[in-house]
C-alpha cells in the first residue's frame, strides 16, 4: 500500500503540471522584461486591445535575462526584450541577440540619440542622471557640473549608490567619452574623496540621506524623486520636500544632463517579428508614451509629449546627445576606473 | 510493524547492481550544473578580467572568510548555547521557547537584510528616534549596519536554528550515564558541558556549522544588500559588468573549493572516531532553573527568534499593513499557489532521489559513488544564480540539438522541450537543495543498525525489498524532516527562480524582487509576509516532529512500542 501510494506520488510529481513552451505563433508576443512597473500593465493590455495579440511576460533582472536568450539559441521563444537603460541592450547587441529593424515610424519618432544606428534597439523613455541637493544647506548657485563633484569643497557631502550599479557605470561610460580615461580617473579620486559615506543602497535612500543631513548632494536619477514627491506616505512626501533637484553641465559651452534611456530590442531569434515590430512602433506611439510618462515620471522619448517634469525641469532643458551606444560601451572601463578610486 | 516475509519483488540478483546504479545515474545528472560551472577553470579569461580579479580577489576572499568566520562563531554560541539551555534545563516557557528557536528558518535572509538596513540605517526610524529624543548631532557613534558586522548579524540570527537543531538533537541523544557520572566525579554544571556533553554532541554542531557555512557561501542578496564584496557578488560583478562567463565560473569555482575545504575540515575533525548510535538509557534528570536564573534562560532563548523572526516580522507586518502591495488580492493566491507546488515538488522529489542515493551509498560506497554524492552536495553552497546558468547552457545545448536532430529526421520542429519549464525550475531546486535531505536521509540511514539489514538479507530478501520493507518504516521521521527543510528552503529561493521560470509565472520570492529592486521596499513587504507565513507552516511541524521525538525519548525504551520512531531530527547531519 506504502508503495503504491510513493509510486503515485513520484508520478504526480513528475506529471507536474508543467507549463508547455510557448510556442512563437501569430498571436501571442513572448517579452523578456527587465523592467517591472506595474503600471506597465496597461500598455501590455492595451496592446492586446488594439491588435488582439496577447502578451506572455517573464520579468526580471535584464543580464540575467539576456544570459537566458543566450542559452536557449536559435529556439528562444523571446520576441522582444526590455530593459531600463543602454548598457544591457547595448550588450545584447554585442551578444548577436537583436535583429536590426528599419520602421519608418520608429526613425521617425524616436530621436536619433535615443536608438542604435542600425536599428539594433530603440529607447522608448529618457530617465536623467541628476543632482539632488538639500534645499537647506546648499545654495543653486554653487552648483555647476558632475565634474564639479570631485572639487575639495564637497568634501564629507557627496553621496552616491555602488559602482557596480549600471546607471552609475553609463555616466561614467559618458564621461569617459567627453574627457577621456585619465581625466576621469582624476575624477573618480577626487569624489571618493568627497564622499559623506561609503556608497550604499539606491537612489531613494540618497535622497533619504539628504533629508536627514548625511549628505549634502546626490547623484540619482530623477523619477525617484518624483516618486517621493507623489507618494500617497507622507512621510516620503515630507523627504522629498528638502531635497531640491539640479539639471547640471548646462552651461552654453556644455554638453548637457546625461541621458540613459530604457528601450528594447527585437530578439534575434523571434520568429515573430511583425508583432515584435508592431510592439515597438505601439510605445512609440501617443498613448504609450504617456502612460510611460505618467506612470513612472520618466520623460517620453517621442517629442511633444508633455514632460512630467514640467514643473521642475528648466524650459530649455540640454540634453546630452551622446549615442547611447558609445556610454554603453564604455561601461566595464568605467567599473574599472571606478573599483581602482575606491568606488565600492 | 509488519513481520517480514518475502515479498514479490524480483530476488536479489537482478536488484544488486540495480539500486546503486539507478543512485549513480540520478547523482550524475544533479551534478551536471556545477560540473558545468567548475569547467570554465579550464577556459582562458580576458586579459582585462585577469586584471580586475587580481585588483578585487584579495578583498573578495577576505570578506568571504570574515564572514564565515563570523557567522560560524555566532551561530555556534547562538544555537549551541540555546540547544543546551532547552535540552537539559527546565524553565518557565522552555517549551514554548523551544519552538520559537525554530521560526527563523521561515525567513529568508534576504528580508532579514532588507528590514534591518531600513530600520538601523542612519535615515531609518531608529536612528532618527534617537536623535530627535536626544537631540544628537551627526558623527555620534552608531554601528553601521551595512557592513561586514550587519551581515555577520543578519546571516547569524537567521540561520543559527540549523545549528540549533542538531545540536538540541544531539544533546537529547546523550545518555543520562555519561553526564550522570560527570556530575559525581566531581564537575560542575560548565565543566560538565565543555568536557563531556560538547564534545559527545560534536559531529552535529558540526554537520549544523557546515550547512551555515554552505549557506553563507551561497548568500547573495545579504550580502548585495550590505554592499560587502565577497566572492558571490564577484561572481555577478564580474559576470554582468565585463560579461564574462567564464570569469564568473572561475569566481564560482574558487567559491566551491572553499566548500570542499569545508568538507574537508569537518571529516577531519571527526577523525576516525565512529559515533555509533549509544542505545540511551533514558534521558537525565533535567534541572530546574527557579526564579532569575529561569527567567534570565527564558530571554536568553527568546532573543534569537526576536531578533531573527519577530522584529523583522513586526516591521514587515506594519509596513504591509500601511504601505502595502497594490497588487494584494487574487493574483496573490496564484503567486502562493506557484510558490507551494513548486517547493512542494522539489521536497517530495528531493526525498525519493535522496532515498535511493543514500541507499546505493549504503549499498556499495565506491569512491566514484562518494565523490559524485558530494558533489552534488556542493550545490548548496552555490549561489542560486551559478545553478541556474549551469543548467541554462546544457539545457539549452541539449533542447537544441534535439530540434536540429528532429528537423532532419522527423521534419518538425521540437523548439525548447526543457528549458523555460517549471520541471526545470524543480530540478533546479534539487540541484541546490539535494545536499540538505541527503545529509537528513543518510543521517536516518546510518542510526540503522547493519545487523538488521543483515537479518532481513538473510530471510532471502533482496536491497529493495529491505528498503521498503524495513528502512521505509524506519526511515520515516528522516524523511519527513527531510522534506520539510528542503520545502523551506525551496519556499525561500530566488535567484534561480527568477532566471528559469515559464511565461507568466510568478512567485512569492519574484514578487519581492520585482518591487525591491525597483527600490519598493514597503509594497514588497506583503509578498515577503507571505513567504514567512507559508513557511510557518512546515517549521511548526518540524518543530511538533522534534517534541515528539524528546516525548518518546523520556519515557523508558520498554514502554515504547516500536521506539525506532525515534529517528525523527536526532543528529540527521551527523
Amino acid at each position: 500500500m506504502r508503495t503504491r501510494l510513493a509510486i503515485l506520488l513520484f508520478a504526480a510529481v513528475v506529471a507536474l503540471p508543467s507549463a508547455a513552451p510557448v510556442v512563437a505563433q501569430t498571436r501571442t508576443l513572448n517579452l523578456y522584461n527587465g523592467r517591472h512597473y506595474d503600471v506597465d500593465q496597461v500598455l501590455y493590455d492595451e496592446f492586446t486591445r488594439q491588435t488582439g495579440v496577447r502578451v506572455n511576460l517573464i520579468q526580471g533582472d535584464a543580464d540575467q535575462l539576456i544570459e537566458r536568450i543566450r542559452a536557449e539559441g536559435p529556439n528562444s521563444p523571446a520576441d522582444v526584450l526590455i530593459t531600463v537603460d543602454a548598457g544591457r541592450l547595448y550588450r545584447a547587441q554585442q551578444l548577436g541577440l537583436c535583429q536590426p529593424v528599419s520602421s519608418e515610424v520608429l526613425n521617425r519618432r524616436i530621436p536619433a540619440h535615443l536608438r542604435d544606428p542600425q536599428g539594433h534597439w530603440f529607447g522608448f523613455t529618457k530617465r536623467l542622471r541628476v543632482i539632488a541637493y538639500s534645499r537647506a544647506r546648499v545654495s543653486r548657485a554653487a552648483l555647476s557640473t558632475y565634474e564639479d563633484l570631485a572639487n575639495p569643497k564637497w568634501r564629507g557631502k557627496v553621496l552616491v549608490r555602488s559602482s557596480s550599479h549600471v546607471y552609475n557605470q553609463s555616466l561614467v561610460g559618458a564621461m569617459i567619452a567627453w574627457h577621456g580615461e585619465n581625466f576621469v580617473q582624476r575624477w573618480a579620486r577626487g569624489v571618493v574623496a568627497n564622499f559623506a559615506r561609503p556608497p550604499q543602497g539606491g537612489d531613494i535612500d540618497q535622497l533619504r540621506a539628504i533629508a536627514v543631513g548625511e549628505g549634502d548632494v546626490a547623484i540619482v536619477n530623477h523619477y525617484y524623486y518624483l516618486r517621493l514627491l507623489n507618494s500617497a506616505n507622507p512621510a516620503d512626501r515630507a523627504v522629498a520636500e528638502q531635497v531640491g533637484l539640479f539639471f547640471p553641465n548646462q552651461g552654453v559651452e556644455d554638453r548637457g544632463v546625461h541621458v540613459n534611456l530604457s528601450g528594447a530590442c527585437v530578439v534575434a531569434a523571434s520568429r515573430n517579428r511583425d508583432a515584435a515590430v508592431a510592439f515597438l512602433e505601439f510605445l512609440a506611439s501617443d498613448r504609450a508614451q504617456e502612460v510611460f510618462a505618467k506612470g513612472n515620471f520618466e520623460f517620453p522619448a517621442v517629442r511633444g509629449i508633455t514632460n512630467p517634469m514640467a514643473a521642475v525641469a528648466p524650459a530649455t532643458l540640454k540634453e546630452d546627445t551622446l549615442n547611447a551606444r558609445v556610454y554603453a560601451a564604455n561601461g566595464a572601463r568605467a567599473l574599472q576606473l571606478m573599483v581602482a578610486a575606491g568606488w565600492r | 510493524m509488519q513481520p517480514l516475509r518475502k515479498g514479490t519483488w524480483p530476488g536479489p540478483a537482478r536488484w544488486q547492481g540495480l539500486l546503486p546504479a539507478a543512485g549513480l545515474g540520478v547523482a550524475a545528472a544533479l551534478a551536471l550544473p556545477v560540473l558545468t560551472v567548475a569547467a570554465s577553470v579550464l577556459q582562458p579569461t580576458a586579459e582585462e578580467i585577469t586584471e580586475f580579479l587580481r585588483l578585487v580577489l584579495p578583498r573578495y576572499v577576505a570578506n568571504t572568510l570574515w564572514l564565515l568566520a563570523g557567522v560560524g562563531a555566532g551561530t555556534a554560541v547562538v544555537g549551541v548555547g540555546t540547544a543546551w539551555l532547552v535540552s537539559r534545563y527546565r524553565f518557565p516557557g522552555h517549551r514554548l521557547a523551544e519552538g520559537l528557536l525554530l521560526l527563523p528558518l521561515a525567513v529568508p535572509a534576504y528580508l532579514l537584510a532588507y528590514t534591518y538596513a531600513d530600520l538601523l540605517q542612519y535615515s531609518g526610524p531608529v536612528q532618527s528616534a534617537l536623535r530627535a529624543w536626544l537631540g544628537w548631532e551627526r558623527g555620534y557613534p552608531f554601528p553601521e549596519v551595512r557592513s561586514l558586522g550587519g551581515a555577520v548579524f543578519v546571516l547569524t540570527f537567521v540561520l543559527y536554528p540549523y545549528v540549533y537543531m542538531l545540536a538540541r538533537a544531539a544533546f537529547l541523544d546523550q545518555s543520562a550515564g555519561v553526564l550522570e557520572v560527570s556530575r559525581t566525579l566531581g564537575h560542575g554544571a560548565a565543566s560538565t558541558f565543555f568536557r563531556v556533553a560538547l564534545p559527545l554532541a560534536r559531529p552535529g554542531i558540526v554537520a549544523g556549522l557546515t550547512l551555515v557555512g554552505m549557506e553563507v557561501l551561497a548568500d547573495f542578496g545579504t550580502v548585495k544588500y550590505f554592499e560587502l564584496d565577497t566572492l558571490a557578488t564577484g561572481v555577478y560583478l564580474v559576470w554582468f559588468s565585463f560579461g564574462s562567463v567564464v570569469g564568473a565560473g572561475k569566481l564560482a569555482a574558487c567559491l566551491m573549493g572553499f566548500v570542499v575545504l569545508l568538507v574537508a575540515l569537518e571529516r577531519l575533525s571527526r577523525g576516525r572516531r565512529r559515533f555509533d548510535p549509544l542505545p540511551s538509557r533514558g534521558r537525565p534528570a533535567a534541572d530546574h532553573l527557579r526564579g532569575f536564573r529561569g527567567f534570565a534562560a527564558l530571554g536568553a532563548c527568546l532573543l534569537p527568534p526576536a531578533l531573527g523572526f519577530g522584529v523583522p516580522g513586526g516591521y514587515l507586518l506594519w509596513m504591509a499593513w500601511w504601505h502595502g502591495d497594490p497588487l494584494w488580492g487574487p493574483a496573490f493566491v496564484r503567486f502562493a499557489q506557484n510558490t507551494f507546488v513548486l517547493a512542494a515538488s522539489a521536497a517530495a522529489l528531493a526525498v525519493v532521489v535522496a532515498t535511493v542515493l543514500a541507499y546505493g551509498l549504503r549499498l556499495s560506497p565506491t569512491p566514484l559513488m562518494r565523490f559524485v554524492a558530494r558533489v552534488v552536495s556542493l550545490g548548496y553552497a552555490v549561489p542560486g544564480v551559478v545553478v541556474a546558468v549551469g543548467i541554462l547552457v546544457p539545457f539549452g545545448w541539449v533542447d537544441n540539438a534535439l530540434d536540429v536532430w528532429a528537423r532532419r529526421w522527423l521534419g518538425l520542429s521540437t523548439g525548447l522541450v526543457l528549458s523555460g519549464t517549471a520541471a526545470t525550475l524543480v530540478y533546479a531546486y534539487l540541484v541546490r537543495f539535494l545536499a540538505v535531505s541527503l545529509n537528513t536521509v543518510e543521517a536516518g540511514l546510518s542510526r540503522i543498525r547493519p545487523t538488521l539489514e543483515g537479518a532481513a538479507r538473510t530471510l532471502g530478501h533482496g536491497p529493495a525489498s529491505v528498503l521498503v520493507r524495513v528502512h521505509a518504516p524506519l526511515l520515516r521521521g528522516s524523511v519527513f524532516t527531510a522534506a520539510l527543510l528542503v520545502f523551506v528552503d525551496a519556499l525561500k529561493e530566488l535567484p534561480a527562480t527568477l532566471v528559469l521560470r515559464p511565461f507568466n509565472f510568478d512567485t512569492l520570492a519574484v514578487r519581492v524582487y520585482l518591487l525591491a529592486s525597483d527600490e519598493r521596499l514597503a509594497q514588497a513587504s506583503t509578498a515577503g509576509l507571505c513567504i514567512v507565513a507559508v513557511g510557518l507552516l512546515p517549521v511548526l511541524l518540524l518543530n511538533r516532529a522534534v517534541a515528539r521525538s524528546r516525548e518518546v525519548a523520556s519515557q523508558p525504551p520498554s514502554a515504547v512500542p516500536g521506539s525506532t520512531a525515534r529517528v525523527d531530527v536526532r543528529s540527521e547531519f551527523a
